[in-house]
């Protein structure tokens, strides 16, 4: 039998770069600036690192690609890649690194340059898996997300126009948070009128369905809670910890297998089942505090906060979305306002215990998707909230002490899903 | 042992561009009707397959002892089209495959063959695809009157539904209309007058003067004459000097489909099928270094095969070009903006190793579960049982719609939006693939769609064809 893993790795100390069209920064800059305030965070020097997991889906491939830039001395340096959700995967198994007592501390990295390429959009990469001319179909992301979209507001019943008016109002959400993070990509508010009346990218999913193509790094310092005290004693009383952890790669044949219907995602659900066992959650809508979701296009929020069991299959727009129950509480009345809610529908407040803030950060939506970096982006959020760090204070929450980041890779059908709950340890609370 | 014609099939692309909209683009010439082109995905050789699919309806694909592919627009220059014709079609190994090319008269020399290769018992039946999408030079009389389209017949030694009752060709070194082997893009030619005064009305009158000669026939006897022509007038003005009425020449369709070179007389020839009766006689002629013509008549099981697509449904079901600029895309024919974006890249290696699923369209279904899928796995999708499977063709099957999507921006697309679809098959399997041939506001999950072999993407200096899907044409 496995020990148990709930609170034996600790947060010590986190970076994150701006995200953005970072046109001054090349991807080395990015590693450097990202590690240099986590190791500064952290009160830890660089020499003191025993092993580095590099995450990049794109921007550099084996260890190298971050001992060059940091002028690493020998130590092991793993390259980890699972697509948009290496971030997730590299934290991962820098944790398990320390759970093992192979090392005492550590750095997990998380990067991506995505805006050298001189065109919009991501790299098309090889047109196919293997060299395939048919199998991928000429798919982008926005475009397998699509049909996830069509199928979602096909069978429950919400129809193009009601469907894109539920999923607008999360990207209205995202960007109002965006606008309120000095890191953020994206920082503009926006209305739902707007977000209708965009340029269609890939339909049903309009412009402000889809998140911002970014630059940017993440970095993490871990050690095993035990020796805080020893490597971090100025945060012996606001280090996080590590509850619960779940990795789960589809076999990948949604889009082949009649059984699959495109309005859930298999692999959070699995990844989520993973993650609660260890951190013992049973009901997650009401003891997690917030949670960072992997919203590459709004409709994913959708998805993933169903399959994570935040509400019934279906039930998201009427127990989620409409009541405004994931909006932070201070922009909830603001936000709704931006969509078309009535005085109301603001007035009736969802139960405090139904309360889970999802993506106050901004999301990938707004804050921006750098893909090997956006993981350690969704817990440094959890992190600075906890601690009571945010940035800009009028996006800080009270009383934080359980954040879920959700991360996924692939697209409907074939997924690879990375989940981290991170909070505070047992002993504080 | 005397061959016949056991089936017809033909085909026409979806995509119609009107004479008025050329008028727009370039002023003058022949303004009326309109001409079929080919989509973005399509060529010779993939509209040759949807004929020779019109045509084996009905058909065992395996009965086919050989098959002859004439063109002018082959899709190589060196490289068969036959071949790859044959394997989407899923013939057998052995039967025989060769291109016919660089004539127009290129189409009644693989019948002839044909007929040679059943009367000389090399086989029981061949099957003579004819298809062509050229490429006219802009604003020529040459644009404004060629149109893309395919027709197959499949000879045979028994099923026979028309009859070969007699034919008279010759062989001949005019030169009309010529491309050097190197540097000519576009099709050369030389006065109009005497091309064909001396050209096509000489030669197509004499051939067809000795056919009814030896065969003791008056012009009068012929139910409908189906033979090629360049353009309306000259096709009108043969009919004309061969003495035969209006009523008994068949509409050459220049204002609906236009001179589709190659497969045209056989085109023609299988809308005169469509509505023969039994014991009509029928003349069919051909023209291009020389002439051919075939006198023809119907039997007695004519009306088996009259529920092709043929000509009639498919010049009923279209959609219009929006301008001359699609189709100045479709054909590639300017310098595009250059954009950073790396191209994409194939692998000889990969169709080489999956010929069987991405050209033949097989799937398979699994001995234990009984699930068919695709693409072929070692282990079954559902329930991971190795290397147990049946083979199912899959392209003969219909789909319907599960979700779909259209993307605006798909850069490698010439036809935006690109819509993406999930389909699930009648018999099982679920497909995920791209829609073509579409009405983008007529998309909708539910509907019914089937496979049609196109052109994947241009990459890696060759061509990329496998199976999309379409919403089921007639």
């Amino acid at each position: 039998m496995t020990e148990p893993f709930k609170d034996k790795v600790a947060i010590i100390g986190m970076g994150c770069t701006p995200f953005g069209e970072l046109w001054d920064k090349d991807v080395d800059d990015l590693m450097v600036d990202a590690t240099t305030e986590a190791l500064e965070d952290a009160g830890v020097a660089l020499k003191d690192i025993e092993a580095v997991w590099a995450g990049t889906a794109n921007s550099g491939v084996n260890g190298s690609a971050a001992s060059a830039p940091l002028q690493l001395q020998y130590v092991p340096v793993t390259r980890v890649e699972n697509a948009c959700a290496t971030g997730i995967e590299t934290i991962r198994n820098a944790a398990h690194a320390l759970a093992a007592g192979v090392y005492d501390i550590v750095l997990a990295l998380g990067f991506e340059k995505l805006k050298d390429l001189g065109f919009a959009g991501l790299h098309p990469g090889k047109l196919s898996d293997k060299f395939h001319p048919i199998y991928p179909a000429g798919g982008t992301g926005p475009g397998r997300y699509a049909l996830a979209a069509t199928r979602y507001f096909e069978r429950y019943g919400l129809g193009p126009v009601g469907g894109r008016r539920t999923i607008g109002r999360l990207s209205v959400k995202s960007h109002y948070s965006g606008a309120r993070n000095p890191k953020a990509h994206l920082k503009r508010e926006i209305t739902l009128e707007q977000v209708l009346k965009a340029p269609m990218i890939a339909w049903p999913l309009g412009l402000y369905d889809c998140c911002g193509v970014t630059d940017g790094a993440s970095a993490a310092i871990l050690c095993r809670a035990e020796d805080v005290k020893k490597y971090a004693p100025h945060h012996r009383d606001d280090y996080i910890t590590i509850k619960g952890m779940g990795v789960a790669a589809g076999p990948g044949w949604g889009k082949n297998k009649e059984e699959y219907d495109f309005t859930h995602w298999t692999e959070t659900v699995w990844a989520a089942k993973q993650a609660y066992e260890m951190a013992g959650i049973t009901n997650p809508r009401k003891e997690l505090d917030i949670a960072e979701i992997h919203d590459c296009f709004s409709i994913a929020e959708l998805i993933a906060m169903e399959s994570l069991g935040f509400c019934e299959r279906g039930r998201a727009k009427q127990e989620l979305i409409d009541i405004g129950a994931t909006i932070a509480p201070q922009f909830r009345e603001a936000v709704m306002k931006k969509w078309d809610a009535t005085e109301e529908e603001i007035k009736q407040l969802p139960d405090p215990e139904d309360v889970l803030v999802v993506n106050n950060s901004g999301g990938l939506k707004s804050f921006g998707h750098p893909v090997g970096g956006s993981g350690g982006r969704e817990v440094y959020e959890i992190y600075k909230q906890i601690q009571r760090k945010v940035e800009e204070p009028s996006r800080q929450l009270d009383n934080v002490k359980l954040g879920l980041a959700h991360n996924q890779g692939g697209h409907p059908g074939r997924f690879v899903c990375g989940i981290i709950i991170a909070g505070v340890p047992e002993e504080r609370l | 042992m005397t061959a016949g014609i056991v089936s017809y099939g033909a085909y026409v692309p979806i995509y119609r561009l009107s004479r008025q909209e050329m008028a727009k683009m370039w002023g003058g010439g022949y303004r009326k009707g309109e001409k079929a082109v080919a989509n973005s995905d399509e060529d010779s050789l993939t509209m040759g397959v949807a004929a020779a699919r019109d045509c084996l309806k009905g058909f065992d694909s395996k009965t086919v002892d050989g098959l002859y592919f004439a063109s002018v627009s082959a899709p190589y220059r060196e490289k068969q089209s036959a071949s790859i014709i044959a394997a989407a079609l899923d013939l057998r190994p052995d039967a025989f495959t060769a291109d016919f090319c660089n004539s127009l008269g290129s189409g009644a020399n693989a019948l002839k063959a044909a007929q040679d290769a059943v009367n000389g018992g090399r086989a029981r039946r061949v099957l003579v695809v004819a298809s062509d999408c050229r490429l006219p030079p802009p604003n020529s009389n040459f644009e404004r009157m060629l149109g893309d389209g395919a027709a197959a017949l499949l000879i045979g030694s028994d099923d026979i539904a028309v009859t070969i009752e007699g034919q008279y060709g010759i062989s001949s070194d005019f030169l009309d209309i010529w491309k050097k082997d190197r540097n000519d893009t576009y099709m050369r030619s030389w006065e109009d007058r005497f091309i064909l005064d001396k050209g096509y009305l000489d030669h197509v009158k004499r051939v067809v003067d000795t056919l009814l000669k030896n065969q003791s026939l008056s012009p009068k006897e012929i139910a409908k004459a189906a033979y090629y022509g360049p353009d309306p007038r000259s096709h009108g003005s043969l009919g004309r000097k061969l003495g035969l009425g209006p009523d008994q020449i068949q509409a050459p369709m220049f204002d609906e489909l236009g001179n589709t070179g190659t497969p045209f007389f056989m085109m023609i020839l299988v809308a005169a099928l469509e509505s023969a009766a039994p014991g009509n006689l029928i003349l069919a002629a051909s023209y291009g270094d020389g002439s051919d013509a075939f006198l023809l008549r119907a039997g007695d099981s004519i009306s088996n095969i009259q529920d092709r697509r043929g000509m009639k449904h498919h010049l009923e079901s279209k959609m219009a070009l929006s301008g001359y600029g699609k189709y100045l895309r479709y054909r590639d024919l300017m310098e595009w903006e250059k954009t950073p974006m790396p191209p994409a890249e194939s692998s000889v290696n990969v169709y080489y190793r999956e010929e069987k699923a991405l050209i033949r369209g097989y799937g398979h279904r699994c001995r234990s579960c009984g699930k068919v899928q695709f693409p072929p796995q070692r282990l079954c999708m559902w329930c991971q049982d190795k290397d147990q499977f049946d083979d199912v063709r899959i392209v003969d099957k219909k789909g319907k719609l599960f979700t779909y999507s259209m993307d605006e921006r798909a850069v490698f697309a010439l036809d935006l939006p690109n819509i993406l679809v999930i389909a699930d098959l009648e018999g099982g399997g679920r497909i995920y693939n791209q829609a073509t041939d579409r009405d983008p506001d007529k998309i909708e999950v539910g509907m019914e769609l089937e496979f049609t072999f196109r052109k994947f993407h241009e990459a890696s200096g060759f061509h990329n064809y496998s199976w999309k899907l379409q919403p089921v044409r007639c």
